[in-house]
């Protein structure tokens, strides 16, 4: 029995419509696991309860032509949920309960898909290692030392650990695509606007995109069909039709063009990435595809221009958080600036505090041209970059990260080091693109490594398929070996 | 006002000083909801009644913009002859504030979505230009209400998120008359559109008020001081007199004005410094990510320029044009949309100048003694108008129709009853008229005589005996023709 919850989400989604396993018993093997890995710290709030339930009322009139039915899934704890605190992994929220369901959320349900659980993050999603969450950090099931990444570390590590069938994250810089490629999972970032942003904990409004975290690229493209959709409460979502994604995945991809950026070969970057690019090349390339080599020459400004964008974002978004109307308050002050203060030094974490800095200075007066302004100047070239390339190419493979997963507290002390860790995926969130990351390979240590199709605007079926293609071909095989059980 | 030549200076103690100012009015958009969400905007509801997630900030709540409050925005926009932008962009003004839940102001900074226009003042001096720099849309904030507990603060956000137009005037105003005649423009350019009601008292429309002073033959402009939010005219006519008085008196004495933003305090009569330059806020404009740019279509704006009503200016000189008024009388007839709806009902049914003077006249007297508007005046239009018809006709006279309009104030009744029931109508037959006469002239042999003797003053007793013995009703000047006749042989 318990082999189930190893299986892919497809393939338990056809158990429950063979009926030969019901939504409760499925339910209580991934509650039964969960409450056993307490010590990967992924999940912030189980919501046991509810799932049985919920599962209960399904197992009596299971709608098995839903795309999820009956489904348990945590997600990360980012999605308002109505009814079940939603932490945003800061002190802040500890104890905020919406009464709204995030969009996205709500589409799951609406599916068949039950609420299991709310994720372990970055504090607001700012980190690429879960170190930064006021719940504690997040460790990765591929071995006890290392971080799942981040965000959405809490979800990728909850996946890779099979606490849950799949999960949904958000990407503003990587938080997807990085823990999917340190958990051997395969994470998208869709195209900024196709997933609707109404209920999630913003962190930086033009950036931020919720994308599926899954163990194969089928079981991607059935969430991703299941979130997607145009939302008139989103004035950015993008309105256009829904898509059968898992539908219409293929293997073909003959005569497709694969761009290959020259700039993303970076200094000091392990020979093993290197030659895990090689290997994704070689087997697209013999599935029929053109490897094209490509220039996006504004790569190298991606992370700078990012690290003043999102931060600027960020400043504004958190300044809700100021213990007035909802979540902390500082017991201490004696006027409302004191309080004001006290609060937000109390509630937010370190690295909350220093994008907030970061963001008000760039804003500020007198820096506004030199930063953010030419900051903004420098995102349009590097959209520009990509429009231009995707002229010549259909889609564009790099590797998803500068290296594989790292050792907790390896980086918390270097900021810089642990911004690097973006470098391959920022880009993406800055051009508004979809990119997928896809498991490639292990590295010396057997940690997994990704690579990342990068495609057109609205051009999610084709990467899916590319990396189904490629995911056929690969052999990748992620050595979880449940050590902390 | 009665001056027919622009005398606002002030004289220092060295310097005689012309006095600059600029306004900045924020009107409320007249919308059943707020600018980015569903919640209602009526005024006086229990306070946090009408507040969405989005109004108060929840996490993940996104801004979505209220396509009617645009469509008003640009609505005012053409009324104040100004270009409209096509593309226009939200950004976030940031300062915290325990009534802006946010932490930031969705406003729009550097590209607003109406550009320059302009405004014409009819002064007693002549009509006069104002510059309109820019209007943009933002949102208000919400209240916080410290008088209510002794140590704490209630905040109330009925009005966070309500649409406001921040209109700004280019430095051309020179008076507190000038800045009265301007707000009231304003106020009937948005009335007439039926962008924003202009209720003052609801804070419907308030002001931010811009003043310098520059020596008489100075190119340059003087520092200014920004007085904020004042809520009435009469508060910003006080605060530009003060603030200019204490300019003046500081630059005479040698001193120099700070750049800076300051309070008036109505209680004292006196303008208060409340931050420097230097303390001002940093307020880190920047475009809202979460609202695209905002783009408006030539055809929308084409649409809306079809379905605009006559504005004050142009129904003005229609006035003057068919209806023969004088310039004053056209600018007080068009003031409100109501009173001149209500004139050219009345002046299509009868004698155009005459209706004009008699509303001028007794009707606003009656309206403004009863605080009443016209819009719930006790004489509809159609009586007035037969009001107005029988004076001209000379069917009774003005001293009578005083006494008709008075019952028709209690009755609301028709005036042509009211005349017939009570016999009202003047006596215009000159045969009735002519006995009426002799038979006074009989009774009054030695003051005829003394008439024809020279004393001609006696002209009067004679009409006044005349009015006594037909109850007032005798037609004043067939009785002047016919005693002169009498009188003479």
């Amino acid at each position: 029995m318990s082999e189930i919850i190893k299986k892919d989400l497809s393939e338990i989604i056809e158990l429950i419509k063979k009926k030969e396993i019901k939504s409760e018993e499925l339910t209580n093997l991934y509650i039964d696991k969960v409450n056993k890995s307490k010590k990967l710290n992924s999940y912030i709030t189980t919501c046991f309860e509810n799932a049985i339930q919920k599962a209960k009322e399904f197992d009596k009139k299971p709608n098995i032509n839903s795309l999820l039915p009956g489904i348990p899934l945590a997600v990360k704890d980012l999605f308002c949920t109505d009814g079940f605190k939603t932490t945003a992994g800061s002190k802040m929220l500890k104890n905020f309960i919406p009464k709204y369901e995030s969009t996205i959320t709500e589409n799951l349900w609406k599916e068949g898909a039950i609420l299991l659980g709310k994720l372990n993050c970055d504090e607001y999603a700012m980190g690429s290692s879960n170190e930064t969450s006021y719940f504690g950090n997040v460790i990765n099931p591929i071995a006890e030392n290392t971080v799942p990444g981040g965000s959405s570390g809490g979800s990728a590590s909850a996946l890779a650990a099979n606490l849950t069938p799949a999960t949904i994250g958000t990407d503003t810089g990587g938080s997807i695509r990085q823990p999917a490629s340190f958990t051997g999972t395969v994470g998208l970032k869709p195209t900024y606007g196709l997933c609707s942003r109404w209920g999630i904990v913003a962190f930086a409004s033009s950036l931020d995109q919720a994308g599926p975290m899954t163990k194969s690229v089928k079981d991607c493209s059935i969430m991703l069909e299941a979130m997607a959709g145009f939302d008139k409460k989103d004035s950015t979502s993008i309105e256009k039709k829904k898509e059968n994604y898992s539908k219409n995945l293929k293997t073909d991809i003959k005569g497709l063009k694969i761009g290959i950026p020259k700039e993303y070969r970076v200094e000091n970057m392990p020979k093993e990435i290197d030659e895990l690019w090689n290997k994704g090349k070689n087997i697209l390339k013999e599935l029929g595809a053109d490897i094209i080599d490509i220039s996006l020459p504004h790569t190298k400004y991606a992370l700078p221009t990012y690290y003043i964008v999102a931060p600027a974002e960020a400043s504004s978004n958190l300044a809700r958080y100021d213990g007035v109307k909802y979540g902390y308050r500082s017991s201490k002050g004696n006027d409302l600036i004191e309080m004001y203060e006290n609060t937000r030094s109390e509630g937010f974490g370190d690295e909350v505090k220093r994008r907030i800095l970061i963001g008000t200075y760039v804003l500020s007066s007198g820096y506004y041209d030199a930063y953010y302004l030419k900051a903004q100047k420098v995102r349009q070239l590097i959209k520009k970059d990509f429009d231009e390339n995707f002229g010549k190419v259909d889609a564009i493979l790099t590797p998803s990260t500068p290296s594989s997963a790292f050792k907790i507290g390896e980086k918390t002390n270097d900021p810089i080091s642990m911004y690097l860790n973006d470098i391959f995926t920022v880009p993406v969130n800055l051009a508004g693109l979809p990119a997928i990351s896809v498991p490639a390979g292990l590295d010396k240590k057997g940690y997994p490594l990704g690579l990342q199709l990068i495609g057109k605007t609205l051009d999610e079926q084709n990467i899916l398929n590319v990396a189904y293609a490629f995911e056929k071909n690969c052999n990748f095989k992620n050595e979880i070996k449940n050590w902390w059980l | 006002m009665s001056k027919d030549k622009f005398d606002y200076y002030i004289e220092g103690k060295k310097n005689k000083y012309e006095v600059i100012i600029g306004l900045e009015v924020h009107a409320q958009v007249s919308s059943n909801s707020k600018l980015f969400s569903g919640s209602a905007t009526k005024f006086g509801a229990e306070p946090n009644s009408q507040v969405s997630l989005i109004d108060s900030a929840f996490p993940g709540m996104l801004p979505v913009i209220n396509k009617e409050c645009i469509n008003q925005a640009i609505r005012t926009g053409l009324g104040l002859n100004a270009k409209i932008n096509n593309n226009s962009v939200f950004d976030r003004k940031n300062y915290f504030y325990a009534d802006l839940p946010q932490g930031y102001q969705i406003s729009q900074y550097k590209n607003p979505i109406v550009g320059e226009g302009k405004v014409l003042l009819d002064m007693p001096y002549g009509s006069k230009e104002i510059g309109i720099e820019r209007l943009h849309l933002e949102q208000d904030a919400g209240k916080s209400i410290h008088d209510m507990d002794p140590t704490n603060t209630y905040v109330d956000l009925n009005r966070s998120g309500i649409a406001l137009m921040e209109i700004v005037s280019k430095p051309d105003l020179r008076s507190p008359d000038e800045v009265n005649v301007y707000i009231k423009k304003l106020r009937t350019i948005m009335r007439y559109l039926g962008t924003c009601d202009g209720n003052m008292q609801e804070g419907s429309l308030r002001a931010d008020v811009n003043v310098s002073v520059r020596k008489i033959g100075d190119k340059k402009l003087g520092t200014r001081c920004e007085i904020k939010n004042v809520n009435s005219i009469k508060f910003m006519q006080m605060a530009i007199e003060y603030e200019s008085n204490r300019q003046v008196e500081m630059l005479d004495d040698g001193k120099k004005i700070d750049q800076e933003t300051r309070l008036f305090d109505t209680k004292k009569n006196e303008t208060r410094s409340m931050r420097s330059k230097e303390d001002a806020h940093d307020y880190r404009y920047f475009p809202d990510p979460d609202l695209l740019p905002l783009k408006i279509e030539q055809k929308l704006i084409d649409e809306l320029k079809k379905t605009l009503p006559e504005l004050p200016d142009n129904k003005k000189e229609r006035f003057i044009n068919d209806y023969g008024l004088n310039s004053y009388e056209a600018n007080v007839l068009v003031s409100e949309k109501d009173i001149s709806d209500y004139y050219e009902e009345v002046a299509k049914l009868s004698d155009k100048k005459l209706a004009a003077t008699w509303m001028m006249g007794d009707l606003f007297a009656m309206l403004n003694d009863k605080g009443l508007n016209i819009s719930n005046s006790p004489i509809s239009a159609k009586n007035f108008a037969e009001l107005v018809r029988s004076i001209k006709s000379g069917e009774i006279s003005g001293r009578i129709a005083k006494e008709v309009f008075e019952i028709m104030v209690e009755s609301g009744e028709n005036p042509k009853k009211i005349i017939e029931s009570k016999g009202m109508k003047q006596q215009s037959d000159p045969k009735e008229l002519e006995k009426i006469i002799n038979e006074i002239l009989t009774k009054n042999k030695d003051k005829v005589d003394q008439y024809k003797s020279g004393k001609e003053k006696l002209f009067g007793f004679f009409v006044g005996q005349v009015m006594k013995q037909s109850g007032g009703k005798a037609n004043p000047q067939l009785t002047n023709e016919i005693l002169k006749k009498l009188l003479k042989g």
